[in-house]
């Protein structure tokens, strides 16, 4: 797209990734805030990721909607969501090793249920053309936006204000911060951390239907190149804020495109490097912000402690 | 763990996970069914594929050695109440770091040159997870979080590394290394096609064991691992323990690398990055982070690995059919974790048989 603009093709090329690939980030890391919050962790969210996008293409392609393959993969994602929350939450099980074994699972089903999809093409999620005032074909493809996308930027808000100020918001956060307090309200914790992790791997599947019916818009094994794992490290570079979230989202999906961009125009020295700018930056960030001293700001009270016996 | 345990606790031990693998077989089988296989017929031929006959056993032992190795790299940190699942990067880092060693000394004899690589490919994986040791004791860096980072930039180094400074020109399609000449390679066990990156595996596996279990390095680790403030009053060095710890199990997967590059490979590209790693990790939750149950957990998916080509080529199922497979029979073990002292007839009936 870029090489008709020469250097001008390179923060277009940016502008036009970010807004193309952060949805993915966007509603995984959504999900995963949710479910950390909760003070569960969902590695596993990559399984989720590339379930939703099987199911929604698969849907799709079945179907002829692609709305219906967009709340397939929400379904999918429920039904994922289900299991993580029940395994990880039994007594003397590590959600970490629960979530690898996810991805395991998750990608084997979606590979082994999408093998008759790979070929054929489904219809793809309308997009709003916001570069029509434009002359140029490379703006006008750069500001073709997903509606989801725009879902997602409008839910990162929205789960600001439910953890702020509603109910539910603060009894996932008492739960998430000290069990022993929301116990002695007389929550249930594995009831608010199943419906969480549950409507966190919600959010995870559409994410998935982001890739396989927007960008990239098809459905391949290589579809998810670890933006599940990813969207981890995004919740902590995020300090556990949905508003962050979005931030970070637009920031790791910009990230992203600086490598593809500046190979448009010749420079493919530090490719690589560049493509994995996102988790070296993640990584100095914790290392600058965390302190023995101090626990980091944000972080979920009971997160990574293991499962107090329910017998 | 060593003290005597009754037989009811060591029945419960076989059961439970007997008792895992049988129901995630079952739940396979259901599985198989819906997608048209026969089910009798696919666990035939998984058992054929694994375990059928020597031939086909030793492809399993073959998959079954880095497994090994790179478990090792989440169980000695386990001691210290670490989860680290770094083991991809180290193994990718180990291996190239095997490969830069072997290279730059070439001319010498076969054996050093052996010896050279394995040290690379250690010292190179042992660094790498040791710098998650160093953030995690100075910085107070989750190390489960940083080492995942870092798979991410070993697989972006191993990248760039052999498509700039390290690419043979001659490598067109697969971007990768200048090869190790052949004498250099690894060779294999007598008599039999498997590797000596299952030796080291299994050396590697008991040394652990007995690290753990039998030295005062080993006590200190699973002291601190057990309670972190008692261990800093007792005046254990716990940051040298846990650097040295994390160093160790680095070392392990570095080894992994360095047995797939001299073993297999013959030179570093991206087929280092194969999911060793994440195995690895599954491999040691579900041998309960104990090294030597790690042998035998290693086997079985290796096994599981190995019949993978079989399910495709004699029932039509998809090759991810196996990836299927794998996840259920870890779901299910790491369930069954849960299942211990729940069932009454395991309990000790300390009175009862003491009057019998």
């Amino acid at each position: 797209m870029a090489e008709a603009l020469g250097w001008l093709g390179v923060p277009l090329g940016i502008i036009a990734g970010t807004l193309r690939g952060s949805a993915p980030f966007l509603f995984v890391s959504l999900g995963e805030c949710l479910t950390e919050k909760s003070g569960k962790i969902n590695l596993g969210l990559e399984g989720t990721l590339l379930m939703g996008a099987m199911s929604a293409y698969g849907i799709s392609y079945l179907t002829g909607s692609p709305w219906l393959g967009v709340l397939s993969a929400g379904v999918a994602g429920l039904l994922f969501g289900f299991i993580h929350g029940f395994l990880s939450q039994q007594p003397r099980v590590n959600d970490v090793a629960v979530g690898i074994a996810m991805i395991i699972f998750g990608s084997g089903l979606a590979f082994f249920l999408g093998k008759p999809f790979i070929q054929p093409s489904a219809p793809q999620l309308p997009t709003l053309d916001l570069g029509a005032w434009s002359q140029s074909p490379p703006v006008q493809a750069a500001l073709q936006i997903s509606p989801l996308f725009l879902i997602g930027v409008a839910i990162a808000p929205v789960m600001q204000w439910f953890f702020r100020s509603t109910r539910w918001g603060l009894l996932i956060r008492a739960v998430g911060d000290s069990p022993d307090a929301a116990r002695a309200m007389g929550v249930s914790i594995y009831k608010v951390r199943l419906l969480s992790i549950m409507a966190g791997s919600f959010l995870s599947g559409i994410g998935g239907a982001s890739l396989s019916l927007y960008y990239p818009g098809s459905w391949s094994e290589r579809i998810s190149s670890g933006q599940g794992l990813m969207a981890v490290a995004l919740v902590i570079f995020a300090k556990w804020r949905p508003m962050q979230c979005l931030y970070a989202s637009l920031l790791f999906g910009g990230a992203q495109a600086i490598g593809p961009a500046l190979q448009s125009v010749g420079i493919d020295s530090y490719y690589y490097l560049f493509n994995a700018s996102p988790y070296i930056l993640t990584l100095l960030i914790m290392i600058i912000t965390c302190s023995p001293k101090r626990t980091l700001t944000g972080v979920p009270g009971a997160l990574g402690r293991t499962n107090e016996s329910r017998l | 763990m060593m003290q005597m345990q009754s037989w009811r606790k060591t029945l419960e031990f076989i059961c439970i996970p007997l008792g895992a693998i049988l129901a995630a077989l079952f739940a396979f089988g259901i599985f198989c069914a819906f997608a048209g296989g026969n089910p009798f017929g696919v666990y035939y031929s998984i058992y054929r594929a694994a375990f059928g006959s020597w031939s086909a056993f030793q492809n399993t032992l073959i998959r079954a050695s880095p497994l090994m190795l790179s478990a090792l790299c989440t169980i000695l940190p386990a001691r210290l109440g670490l989860v680290i699942i770094g083991n991809e990067g180290a193994i990718v880092l180990g291996g190239l770091g095997a490969v830069a060693v072997g290279l730059a000394i070439q001319g010498g004899a076969p054996i050093i040159v052996q010896l050279g690589m394995a040290l690379g490919g250690m010292a190179v994986g042992g660094l790498w997870i040791a710098l998650v040791g160093i953030l995690r004791h100075y910085r107070a860096v989750n190390e489960t979080i940083s080492s995942l980072l870092m798979n991410y930039i070993a697989i972006a180094l191993l990248n760039q590394l052999v498509e700039g400074p390290m690419r043979d020109p001659s490598s067109l399609n697969k971007p990768s290394s200048y090869p190790i000449a052949d004498v250099n390679m690894l060779g294999n066990l007598p008599g039999m096609r498997v590797h000596y990156g299952l030796l080291f595996g299994i050396i590697a596996c008991i040394l652990a064991y007995i690290l753990i279990q039998r030295t005062t390095f080993g006590f200190a680790a699973r002291m601190a691992g057990g309670n972190l403030r008692a261990a800093k009053i007792a005046g254990l060095p716990v940051g040298k323990l846990t650097i040295a710890i994390c160093f160790l199990g680095g070392a392990c997967a570095g080894l992994a690398g360095m047995v797939e590059v001299a073993a297999v490979h013959g030179r570093a590209n991206i087929s280092l990055n194969s999911n060793y790693g994440y195995g690895g990790v599954l491999v040691a939750f579900v041998a309960r982070q104990n090294p030597l149950a790690a042998i035998l957990v290693s086997i079985m998916l290796g096994g599981i690995l190995a019949s993978a080509g079989i399910l495709q080529r004699s029932h039509g199922l998809p090759d991810a059919t196996a990836l299927v497979f794998q996840g259920l029979v870890f779901l299910s073990i790491l369930y069954s974790d849960s299942l211990y002292g729940r069932f009454d007839f395991f309990k000790e009936r300390a009175i009862a048989t003491s009057e019998v």
